[in-house]
């Protein structure tokens, strides 16, 4: 499932619209533990299939980021967000 | 053996954070609230009783919101203890009123999956439901409950009414009372999260139509407020407007306090009683309380901005905003407030420190916000300025006098960013805890829930900090009046009491700092509150004209110090735990004496370095 147009959100530009892949814990910079990182982003909502859209970004090095997660949004850090897998394309998402 | 124990009813909300569980609590309880602190923990309890329409008097509580059960924060394990009924001396809650924001459910019902394998008896309130309807939000209530498996209700917390269908749940729900059924709830793993998300996942598709279109007024809103450079000119410029107010609207009311209590003291001052009584409830009761109620004022404002701020929804933008800057230094982005609200008073800007959830990055802004230059210094700081630094332009345009003033801000928060950075050093083995919060929908604040949240804090800082405060006052003026001058004396009172005797003793260790025995015995009642240490000054060296002729001692002080003492005395006053008050608080709010040591040794410290350092070197210089 983690293929050639998977990258981290940590990575992503503002606007990008797409889904999250997977989660990959270790991909993090220093910090929480991975299996905690993992349980935390699951808690905030970033789960396998759901829509990530990189809403706002800070002035300085476009830290930390605002993005939004199927209904929530939610403000992170670049760092954490290395975790988090994501597929670009994802116009069609609303759910049923 | 638990004849004690509270036989009403206790009912617990639990949610996430910005569900609107505390203006739910407001609304069912209103000012019949009680805030205490869990044993040996920062973390607050809110509990408030009622009567429900059935009659029932019930004790609810408001446990700190969450994600999950899984605690990362005290808050959290509050709250997990709490429901699961392990916390000393309490008993588990009779139902758990899980509350969701219905425009935002998707995480409260994997919470409230979560909520269910407690094995308590369970109520889901859909809060918040006229913003949901109002933004084409439908939930088929019966339906979700059928397949949750637990009791639905809608609620409004903001409108007459708004709570009858809750309340009406709850009388049913302590009338079943349903036998408990064994808890088996475990600390989930990242796979059974995953698992619960796809469960409500697939819950919000079946039973709510019309989500997946956001919230428009808090994307055109966010446009602005969040952006990269706009919105930090915006966050400047209400927290100029914030800081102006803590100072100049505030004023008044000081003046007002200050006066009465002056009055207070002037009616105690007509000759009838015995001259220590007098004093005693002049300068030291009255003069006491008089000293805590006077921060009052700029308590409540301060306080009104950062409710009005989170209700709006806009601190968890402030702190999006100021991350990446205040990260520099080891702080959290939640500090920037707490931190600019201490240079009005730390005491505020302490207690502010409650927005931060991190223990670790609440204690770091505990122990720094002293630093930050407060109001209480400028008296000091205007005194010695004006007497020993001359008058006069450098670089053609720039008062001297107003560049030593600005040179001790600028040491002040220097100094505040070096100790954070330090500290973060010291206490942590990692880089820190993670910044990740929800970014909530805006939200217009409901003046009711100002109101009880003013009220709470008002009663908090009065009732508790203030018997703290008010005993290190008179342990203060004990010190200032006991022993007693002999019969004939002719110096002023406080040179023969303990404060002197201390003084003295302590001169030996000032000496290198060039501070005189006069300038120790001032720093005594300094204690009180900074600002009186002006008045100390001109009592020992017995200026007439009493405490108001500031000019007057700054013309005696010219004459007596050297300027190396002066400038050592203002880099020690930089530093140094130079107020009962503040280190009051922090032994409240961090709940131990220990961090309250921490920091009084630890200004205490620096203060004499700075003091010794700029003293040996402006000796050296030949200004001693």
């Amino acid at each position: 499932m983690v293929n050639q147009r998977t990258f981290s959100l940590g990575e992503a530009r503002i606007g990008f619209r797409g889904r999250i892949a997977a989660l990959d814990a270790n991909r993090a910079g220093p910090g929480l533990e991975p299996a905690e990182l993992e349980r935390r982003l699951i808690e905030l909502g970033f789960v396998e299939g759901a829509t990530v859209e990189l809403l706002h970004q800070g002035l300085f090095g476009r830290d930390p980021i605002a993005v939004r997660v199927a209904e929530g949004t939610i403000a992170l850090r670049r760092r954490e967000a290395m975790a988090i897998m994501v597929e670009a394309g994802a116009e069609t998402e609303v759910p049923a | 053996m638990n004849a004690s124990v509270e036989l009403a009813p206790l009912v617990a909300l639990v949610g996430n954070p910005n569900c609107g569980k505390t203006a739910l609590f407001n609304a069912l309880t209103g000012s019949r609230q009680k805030v205490a602190n869990y044993p040996g923990v920062t973390v607050e309890k809110k509990t408030g009783r009622l009567t429900t329409p059935g009659g029932h008097a019930i004790q609810l509580l408001d446990l700190p919101g969450t994600y999950s059960l899984r605690a990362r924060s005290p808050d959290e394990e509050i709250t997990r203890d709490s429901v699961l009924g392990k916390l000393a001396g309490e008993t588990a809650p009779d139902l758990i009123v899980c509350v969701a924001d219905s425009s935002n459910l998707r995480l409260s019902l994997r919470l409230a999956l979560e909520l269910k394998q407690v094995g308590r008896p369970i109520v889901l309130a859909l809060n918040m439901i006229d913003i949901s309807r109002k933004r084409g939000i439908e939930i088929d209530a019966e339906r979700l409950s059928r397949e949750l498996g637990v009791p639905v209700v809608t609620s409004v917390a903001v409108r007459r009414g708004g709570t009858d269908a809750l309340l009406a749940e709850i009388d049913r729900a302590l009338v079943r009372m349903p036998a408990v059924a064994t808890a088996n709830w475990h600390a989930p793993s990242a796979g059974e999260l995953r698992g619960s998300q796809s469960e409500a996942d697939q819950l919000l598709r079946t039973c709510v139509r019309g989500l997946g279109r956001p919230d428009g007024g808090t994307a055109r809103a966010d446009a602005v407020l969040l952006h990269p450079v706009g919105g930090l000119l915006i966050l400047l410029a209400i927290l100029f407007v914030m800081f102006q107010a803590v100072f100049a609207w505030a004023r008044p009311a000081m003046d007002a306090i200050a006066a009465g209590f002056a009055l207070l003291g002037g009616l105690v001052d007509d000759g009838s009683l015995p001259d220590l009584l007098r004093s005693f409830l002049k300068d030291g009761l009255i003069a006491g309380v008089g000293s805590v109620l006077v921060f009052l004022p700029q308590i409540l404002i301060l306080f009104f901005f950062i409710l009005v701020l989170e209700d709006l929804g806009y601190m968890a933008r402030a702190a999006f905003l100021m991350d990446r800057i205040m990260g520099g230094a080891g702080l959290h982005g939640r500090a920037f407030i707490p931190l600019l609200s201490s240079f009005a008073c730390a005491i505020p800007g302490i207690m502010a420190t409650r927005v931060i959830d991190d223990k670790r990055d609440r204690l770091t802004t505990i122990l720094v916000a002293p630093l930050m230059t407060c109001s209480a210094r400028i008296p000091v700081y205007t005194l010695i300025i004006s007497a020993f630094i001359p008058d006069r332009e450098v670089a053609g345009f720039l008062g001297l006098q107003g560049l030593v003033m600005f040179g001790l801000y600028a040491v002040g928060i220097g100094g505040a960013l070096g100790v954070s950075f330090i500290i973060k050093r010291i206490m942590r083995d990692s880089p820190g805890a993670p910044f990740m919060l929800e970014l909530p929908n805006y939200k217009i604040p409901q003046a009711r829930s100002i109101a009880v949240g003013l009220w709470t804090r008002a009663t908090i800082f009065l009732e508790r900090a203030g018997t703290t405060i008010l005993s290190m006052m008179i342990l203060i003026w004990v010190l200032a009046s006991f022993p007693r001058p002999p019969v004939g004396a002719t110096d002023p009172a406080i040179n023969y009491s303990l404060a002197a005797i201390i003084g003295k003793a302590m001169e030996p260790l000032t000496l290198p700092l060039g501070f005189n025995w006069q300038i120790n015995v001032a720093l005594i009642p300094g204690m009180a509150a900074r600002e009186v240490a002006v008045g100390a000054l001109g009592t020992i060296y017995a200026i007439d004209g009493g405490e108001g002729a500031s000019d007057k001692i700054g013309q005696v002080l010219a004459g007596q110090w050297s300027l190396a003492t002066a400038l050592a005395l203002l880099a020690w006053y930089v530093f140094a735990p130079q107020c009962a008050s503040t280190l009051a608080v922090i032994r409240r709010e961090t709940g131990s004496w220990k961090w309250m040591a921490v920091t009084f040794f630890y200004m205490l410290a620096l203060a004499y370095a700075a003091a010794l350092a700029t003293y040996q070197i402006a000796c050296t210089l030949g200004a001693g």
